[in-house]
């Protein structure tokens, strides 16, 4: 009776011992690895093949992929990593499995176009997916909307960008601010007013929390740029009417008539250089903003999608 | 006749229900779709879309391998355990065993489906907090797997009537494989010329077409499905499931048992 | 009429892997049995008694030949209703209980809902089965699942039924149990076929057999005809210790057991036997005729053929 009791004591620390061990190892492994958790590697770069071997199960199989290039650009943002290679692919993959899946579009529309570390740099792999999307999808006005985006923000090409918001605002239940930014695009493409429209669209219209979050940081980077500019023009004035700089901001904020020093959005004061410049308290904080950065100042990405 | 049919039916379902390994694949099936649920949580827009899609794909293809490996045993088994000798030493006719097995195999396969999809509603519900008109196109999709049930039974009974309890599985599994990549045969087949096109286009034909029947994606989108493709998708199968059991019927006619 | 009429049964199969060479497993066989009869097939293991249990029941297709079975062709599935099978080991439902496998075979035999009950639990007494509801059969010891064997067999009132190695399994009671169930089976006006390789069984039940061997039929006949005195002898015994002079010259074999003395002589020495005790004044025990087993029967058939077979080769 006690060797049973024995090989049954031995047999089970043998197994806590083992899954320990085994659980560990794979922790080490982690490390060696750090930026391998998601493997550079598709295994199966082809839809089509991908779409035969999903037996007609293709809409899971979309999903799932989906949820892979979600992750994928989610954990790579925040490893800082500056690079998004597989990002297309994956939503290549996505939306020739299952074209209706809309969401997927407008992800790639969010991250695709931008230049790194923001997204992957290349607007004309998203402009191939809008287009894509909109032949499968033509009653969706989201896509124009999408697509007029990145014509927009990161290629620069306003002409281009008003076609196609005013041909979404033809399809049947589109958001009447298609026609609005058709207009908007056709006249005063470079102004804030526009800029603000879009990202505030973007942002409402979106329940991917990555996009909005990026809607966002744009708004806000848009605000501090707004800011900046009127702020400079104020020193300007200042300078006409008195033949000097302002010594503060206290000083030109009384010589403007504002009601207090002004702050950005998320509090703090901005600053005078003695040289006159308006500058950003924290410039890090806007990663976006084109203005009232110091000279030489490389951006640096601290921010996280993933923050609340 | 049709009362010496309807007790095997009746017995082969008693014999499915009382098989342990339907359970636990039941109840897989029913995790997934609870499963599904914290999967649509990636993003808040889809959360329906996966729950449909994984929930579906999982009564799907359990439902093919219960069909499979329960439908190999319905006459492989018996055949080697020999409990087909007292059955057919009574006034029981050779092709009414067979019809009676599939039928009892049949009615197994719809309640299944019936228990499983009340998981995948369940957890809708969940997710949505009420259905919506178009959530009756869940049911469209499931008579159409049901319809793929059928036909997956009548292959795997037409295996089972004369190759091993192994193989069988092998075989109706494989035809099911084969079926999905149908299209792409009769596609291969009207590129080729000759003996080949003959050989490939006969294939094509005698394999399940599984093409139309898995919507899926499109009803996880809330695409209608066309009524004709219904009533047509309803008659392939019938037909399908008909030749299948003929050729069952056929071989086990004269078949010699051992 | 013949409960059985075997028209030229033949059997052959095919076997090898590749290339497929016959095997006759039964040569035509020509047989015939009565109805109300006891009909014993006797064989060593492998000599065809199975296959043509598995022909008689349509489970296997002749190469050749027919058979008649209470009047019909054995084709004709209303043939079934009337007769009942027991196959050799059986295995039925696991996952039932006796109960509900003898309630699905009497559906499938037509039995009538009304009745299928009753004749469920007589038959279940019949065979010594108590205490079983709501076991399941995989829970069955062998015995008792010979036991439910045989109550499928005869569950629906058949007039002709086959058993395939009835015994087996079976403790001394159990078969003591079955031999009556065959003999009360007669006494209803059942006919009975069934094969066996215990002798003995078939000695104590059939009127006739028949004795296969190597897919042939090597003998057939009265049970009664084959195992009568055929040799003419018959055994003496009587109380003594020593053999009487008299009776060595009659050439008797003797053999002394403790008091007793036991001789066998031709039948035609028997009064002088009688004289040469009386002479002696020794006590008298028994005179019986001795009787070929049909073991001996048997062995003597078997071993015919086999030089019979040698001398042809």
């Amino acid at each position: 009776m006690r060797r049973s009791y024995t090989v049954s004591l031995v047999a089970a620390a043998c197994a806590v011992f083992s899954l320990a061990a085994s659980a560990m190892l794979l922790h080490r492994n982690d490390q060696l690895r750090p930026h391998s958790a998601l493997d550079e590697v598709l295994y199966v770069s082809s839809p089509k093949v991908l779409k035969r071997a999903s037996l007609g199960y293709d809409g899971l199989l979309a999903d799932i992929y989906w949820t892979r290039a979600v992750q994928y650009f989610g954990y790579r943002h925040s490893q800082h990593a500056g690079t998004y290679n597989l990002l297309f692919p994956l939503l290549e993959i996505t939306t020739q499995l299952d074209p209706h899946l809309v969401v997927a579009y407008e992800f790639g529309a969010s991250f695709l176009a931008p230049t790194p570390p923001f997204g992957a740099g290349n607007p004309e792999q998203a402009v191939q997916l809008m287009q894509y999307g909109i032949r499968n999808n033509p009653n969706n006005w989201r896509l124009y909307y999408d697509l007029g985006f990145v014509y927009y923000v990161n290629l620069k090409d306003y002409k281009k960008a008003a076609d196609v918001f005013a041909q979404g605002s033809q399809v049947p239940n589109s958001h009447p601010f298609m026609r609005v930014l058709a207009a908007q695009m056709a006249q005063h493409a470079g102004d804030y007013e526009t800029a603000k429209m879009l990202w505030t669209a973007s942002y409402q219209n979106s329940q991917d929390r990555q996009i909005r979050q990026n809607a966002i940081e744009h708004l806000r980077s848009l605000r501090v740029d707004d800011d900046v500019a009127k702020l400079q023009q104020g020193v300007t004035r200042f300078g006409e009417r008195t033949g000097r700089l302002p010594v503060s901001m206290a000083e030109l904020a009384y010589a403007e008539g504002l009601p207090h020093i002004p702050v950005d959005p998320d509090g703090h004061p901005y600053d005078l250089t003695p040289e006159g410049r308006v500058l950003i308290h924290i410039p890090d904080d806007y990663p976006f903003a084109t203005r009232g950065l110091p000279p030489g100042y490389t951006p640096q990405t601290k921010f996280d999608y993933n923050r609340q | 006749m049709n009362a010496r049919i309807a007790h095997i039916a009746s017995n082969t379902f008693r014999e499915a229900v009382r098989d342990r390994v339907l359970y636990n694949l039941i109840a897989f099936a029913l995790l997934l779709s609870g499963a599904a649920i914290l999967v649509g949580q990636i993003s808040i827009d889809i959360e329906k879309l996966v729950v449909i899609n994984l929930g579906l794909t999982a009564v799907s293809l359990f439902g093919i391998v219960i069909a499979i490996f329960i439908g190999i045993g319905l006459v492989s088994k018996e055949i080697e355990k020999r409990t087909l000798y007292t059955v057919l030493s009574r006034p029981v006719r050779r092709w009414e065993f067979i019809v009676g097995k599939f039928l009892g195999l049949a009615g197994t396969l719809v309640v299944n489906t019936f228990f499983m999809a009340i998981g995948v509603f369940a957890a809708l519900l969940y997710v949505s907090h009420k259905f919506v008109r178009t959530d009756a196109l869940i049911l469209v999709a499931l008579y159409f797997i049901v319809l793929e049930f059928l036909i997956i039974c009548a292959i795997a009974l037409l295996f089972s009537s004369f190759s091993s309890p192994l193989l069988s599985a092998v075989f109706a599994f494989s035809l099911f494989v084969i079926g999905s990549f149908a299209e792409d045969l009769r596609g291969f087949a009207s590129m080729t010329h000759g003996f080949t096109r003959w050989v490939a286009t006969g294939a094509a034909y005698l394999v399940p077409n599984f093409s139309a029947f898995n919507v899926i994606g499109s009803i996880a989108h809330e695409q209608p499905v066309a009524a004709q493709l219904i009533v047509n998708n309803t008659l392939y199968a019938f037909f399908y499931a008909a030749l299948a059991l003929s050729g069952a019927v056929l071989i086990f006619e004269h078949r010699n048992l051992k | 009429m013949n409960a059985i009429e075997i028209l030229g049964l033949e059997k052959t199969y095919l076997v090898g892997f590749w290339a497929k060479r016959p095997k006759r497993a039964l040569h035509p066989l020509h047989l015939n049995v009565e109805e109300g009869e006891i009909f014993g097939f006797l064989g060593p293991n492998g000599a065809g008694k199975t296959t043509t249990l598995k022909l008689l029941m349509g489970l296997v297709f002749p190469t050749a030949g027919s058979a008649r079975i209470l009047g019909r062709e054995w084709t004709d599935p209303e043939v079934k209703a009337q007769i009942g099978f027991l196959p050799e080991q059986p295995y039925f439902y696991d996952h039932l209980t006796a109960h509900e496998l003898l309630n699905y075979y009497a559906q499938l035999s037509g039995v009538p809902g009304k009745e299928r009950s009753r004749r469920v639990e007589s038959t279940l007494l019949q065979v010594g089965l108590r205490d079983i509801k709501g076991v399941q059969l995989r829970k069955f010891s062998k015995g008792m699942l010979q036991r439910v064997g045989i109550a499928q067999a005869i569950l629906h009132d058949p007039k002709l039924v086959f058993l395939d190695e009835p015994m087996s399994g079976l403790d001394p009671i159990g078969r003591r149990e079955v031999r009556d169930l065959i003999v009360q089976l007669k006494s209803e006006g059942k006919t009975v076929f069934f094969s066996t390789h215990i002798l003995s069984d078939a000695e104590a039940l059939c009127d006739r057999v028949a004795i296969i061997n190597q897919g042939m039929l090597r003998g057939i006949g009265a049970v009664a005809d084959l195992t009568s005195n055929v040799q003419g002898k018959i055994e003496i015994i009587w109380r003594g210790n020593t053999v009487p002079a008299s009776m060595k010259a009659l050439g008797a074999e003797c053999h002394v057991t403790g008091d007793t003395i036991r001789a066998v002589l031709s039948e035609t020495q028997q009064d002088a036997a009688i004289d040469a005790l009386r002479r002696e004044r020794l006590r008298l025990i028994s005179i019986t005729p001795v009787r070929t087993s049909l073991e001996a029967y048997f062995v003597e058939k078997l071993q015919h053929a086999e030089t019979k077979a040698g001398t042809m080769a």
